[in-house]
This record gives C-alpha cells, sequence and structure tokens, in this order.
C-alpha cells in the first residue's frame, strides 16, 4: 500500500495533468480553423474559403492539367480533393517535387473569376519511401485525398 | 508495486541511492559506448551506403536518418522527463530529479537538430525552409518547453525546491506530445503524416527502414550516455557535503 500522503500527491498530480490536458482540449476545439494549414478545394467551391484576403489552398495536382498557356512563366494547373476541382495560375519557380499527382499547398487569393491566384507554391510530399524500381513495379494506387489523410 | 518482481523492485530502490547509482554507471559507461559505435556506425553505413535512393526525393530523402530519430528523442525524452518528475514528486527521490534535468539539455538538443534538419530538409522538397503548420509549431514550443525547463531550474538557487518546479512545468508540458505526434491527423499540415508509427504497415521500404531504426536506437544509446554523464556531476554537486563523495574525493586525490 502506498502512504496517504505519497497517494494524496500521486493524486494530485494526476489531476494537474487532467486539468492541463481538459484545458489544452478545448482551447484546440476552439482553436480548430485556424490550426488548419490549409482549405481543400471543396471548402472552396461551397463558399467556405475567405473571398477577398490571402489563404491557402491544397490539394493533388489533376494529371494532365498543368498548361503554360503564354508558353511564359506563368502555369495553369487543376488542383482536387476528389470531391471539387479548382484552377491555380501561378507565375515564377516552382519547388522540384512539383509534377501532376502530387499534393501541393498554394498562397494566394480567389480572383473573380474563381481562379485562384498564387502568390507561392509548396510541394507537399506523401509519406512513402521507396526504390524507385519498387515504385515503378506498382501500380501508383490513386493518392488520399489531402484532407482526408495528409 | 503490484505485479513486478522482487529483484526489479530491489534493482530500482538500490540504482535511486546516489553512491550506487555512481559506481553502477561508472562501469556500465564503456558499455553503452560500445553499443552507441556499433550502432551508429551501422547505422550511417546501412542510411547512406546500403538504402537505395527514393523514387521521389532521390538522395535527398537520407536526412530522414538524422531527422526522424532526433524527432522521437524529443519526444521520448520530454516523457521521460515528466515520468522522473511525477517520481520525484510522489516519493521525494533524489535521483529521479536528477534524471530529469540532465535530460533537458538533451532533449533540447534533439528538439534543435530536429527542427533544423527539418528546415534544410523542407527547402528543395517543400520549397521553404518554415511554415507554421501544427506540426512545426508544436514541435517548437516544445523546444520553448526544454528551455523553459533548464531556465526555471537554473534560476531558483535551493535545487530541492528548482526540482520540484521544473517537475510541475514538465508534467503540464506533457500535453504538448501528443499535440505533436498527432496534429498530422488532427489538421491540415504541409508536414505528411506518420510513416513508421503507424497501425497498419511502415510506408516505408524495408531496406530503408532497418538503417532508420538502427539510427534510432543510437540514438537512445548516445542519449543514455549524455544524460548519465551529466546525472554523475549533477550528484556530485549536489551530494558534496555527504561522505561518499568525500571519500571518492580522496581515493581521486590519493592517485
Amino acid at each position: 500500500m502506498m502512504k496517504p500522503a505519497r497517494k494524496q500527491r500521486l493524486i494530485l498530480i494526476g489531476l494537474m495533468v487532467l486539468g492541463a490536458g481538459l484545458a489544452t482540449a478545448f482551447a484546440l476545439k476552439s482553436f480548430n480553423d485556424n490550426l488548419m494549414y490549409f482549405f481543400p478545394p471543396s471548402d472552396v467551391v461551397a463558399g467556405k474559403a475567405p473571398k477577398d484576403s490571402l489563404f491557402r489552398l491544397g490539394g493533388m495536382v489533376i494529371k494532365g492539367s498543368v498548361e503554360r498557356p503564354d508558353k511564359g512563366m506563368m502555369v495553369r494547373f487543376k488542383l482536387t480533393d476528389f470531391k471539387d476541382e479548382v484552377t491555380v495560375e501561378y507565375t515564377g519557380i516552382l519547388p522540384d517535387l512539383f509534377r501532376e499527382g502530387q499534393g501541393i499547398v498554394a498562397h494566394g487569393r480567389l480572383n473573380p473569376q474563381g481562379v485562384f491566384i498564387a502568390e507561392e507554391v509548396l510541394a507537399k510530399h506523401d509519406e512513402n519511401y521507396m526504390p524507385p524500381e519498387v515504385a515503378g513495379s506498382l501500380k501508383k494506387p490513386a493518392m488520399p485525398a489531402p484532407d482526408s489523410k495528409p | 508495486m503490484f505485479l513486478v518482481p522482487d529483484a526489479v523492485v530491489r534493482f530500482f530502490h538500490r540504482m535511486a541511492s546516489p553512491p550506487h547509482f555512481y559506481a553502477f554507471t561508472e562501469k556500465l559507461m564503456p558499455w553503452l559506448v560500445v553499443v552507441f559505435v556499433l550502432l551508429v556506425s551501422s547505422g550511417l553505413y546501412g542510411g547512406l551506403y546500403l538504402a537505395p535512393t527514393d523514387y521521389q526525393q532521390g538522395d535527398s530523402y537520407r536526412i530522414i536518418y538524422i531527422h526522424v530519430p532526433a524527432a522521437w528523442m524529443s519526444l521520448f525524452i520530454y516523457v521521460v522527463m515528466a515520468i522522473a518528475g511525477a517520481i520525484g514528486l510522489i516519493w521525494r527521490i533524489k535521483l529521479a530529479e536528477v534524471v530529469l534535468i540532465s535530460s533537458a539539455s538533451v532533449g533540447a538538443s534533439f528538439t534543435f537538430i530536429a527542427l533544423v534538419t527539418g528546415s534544410l530538409w523542407g527547402k528543395p522538397m517543400w520549397g521553404t525552409w518554415w511554415v507554421w503548420d501544427a506540426r512545426l509549431t508544436s514541435e517548437l514550443i516544445l523546444l520553448f518547453l526544454y528551455l523553459g525547463v533548464i531556465g526555471l531550474y537554473g534560476a531558483i538557487d535551493d535545487k530541492r525546491v528548482a526540482s520540484k518546479a521544473v517537475a510541475i512545468l514538465a508534467l503540464v508540458g506533457v500535453v504538448n506530445i501528443p499535440i505533436i505526434h498527432y496534429s498530422v491527423e488532427w489538421w491540415n499540415t504541409l508536414h505528411q503524416g506518420p510513416t513508421v508509427t503507424k497501425m497498419d504497415k511502415p510506408s516505408i521500404h524495408v531496406t530503408m527502414l532497418v538503417p532508420l531504426l538502427l539510427m534510432a536506437l543510437a540514438f537512445k544509446a548516445y542519449y543514455l550516455i549524455a544524460m548519465i554523464q551529466r546525472a554523475r556531476v549533477e550528484l556530485l554537486q549536489r551530494e558534496r557535503n555527504s561522505q561518499w563523495v568525500k571519500n571518492k574525493a580522496v581515493e581521486v586525490d590519493g592517485l
């Protein structure tokens, strides 16, 4: 048996950690939206994303959607979360990992036509690591939606 | 306790006595160093030479062999500190207090390494050194918690009082640990999801995984070495007026 004084201290510490945990859980719950790093395309289509301020948009680059309309630095592509898609335009240098079928996060704002004008594009790499031979022999399964499993 | 064999209980009782801990770790240290050197050399050889390149990131992914073990250690050491803090508060065991404060600077270093290597990795892969997403931000808060523990301990002269204060800080801060771990699942982040610690199957090829696990063990061995060395010095300082330290001093002087 534990001595009463020790038992009391154990209970006190347990309550302290529990209290701190609960307080943090409530705080995180109420700030949940602010802790999201980006909006998925379906939020943008549903009108949940900010209309006239900068925000981040994350999704997968649709295969075959990347084009350079005026053969210049401007690149246009479509992002999807496998529900909805948003067209993105970006002028600048893309990160090395940017490619079709890759998850990316773009920072910018919507123009009145609903096209997302990006000021910065970041590549989001997935959690898979494998040698090129293995990747080649696997029929690459469709990537999960970035918001369901980042 | 309840189901713990007597031998184990006796071992912990004896380890809680400073002179016994001091003598035992003196004998243990060379073995720990040997284990560390073996693990770190095989892990680095496996990671840098034997492991194949990644299908997307090429050779750049090899920073994983420093970044991920350091990040794991930053969480692991904080949990050790919180447990040591609780033991110190409840049972008033001096050695637990010493383990807590001796772990803090090692943990802070690993957190710093995880942040810096992550930043170096992020620039070529993501295209940015730093973003304020949930994973990166919560890991930065962990660094501040470590620094807070070190600072608070240094600010209070009476080390028994200081130990109680930092134990409470370590215990309250432990809520950050699950936040860091689950941040990539609870929220949208730029940081990718877990690779190794998944319920189903690690999403990393076995030839890449084995060196990673070897490096993780090597970092654990390094933590033990660094923490024990600090703990020994801290013990000598705290117990400088006790008979066993005086005897030790005479022994060394006599040489």
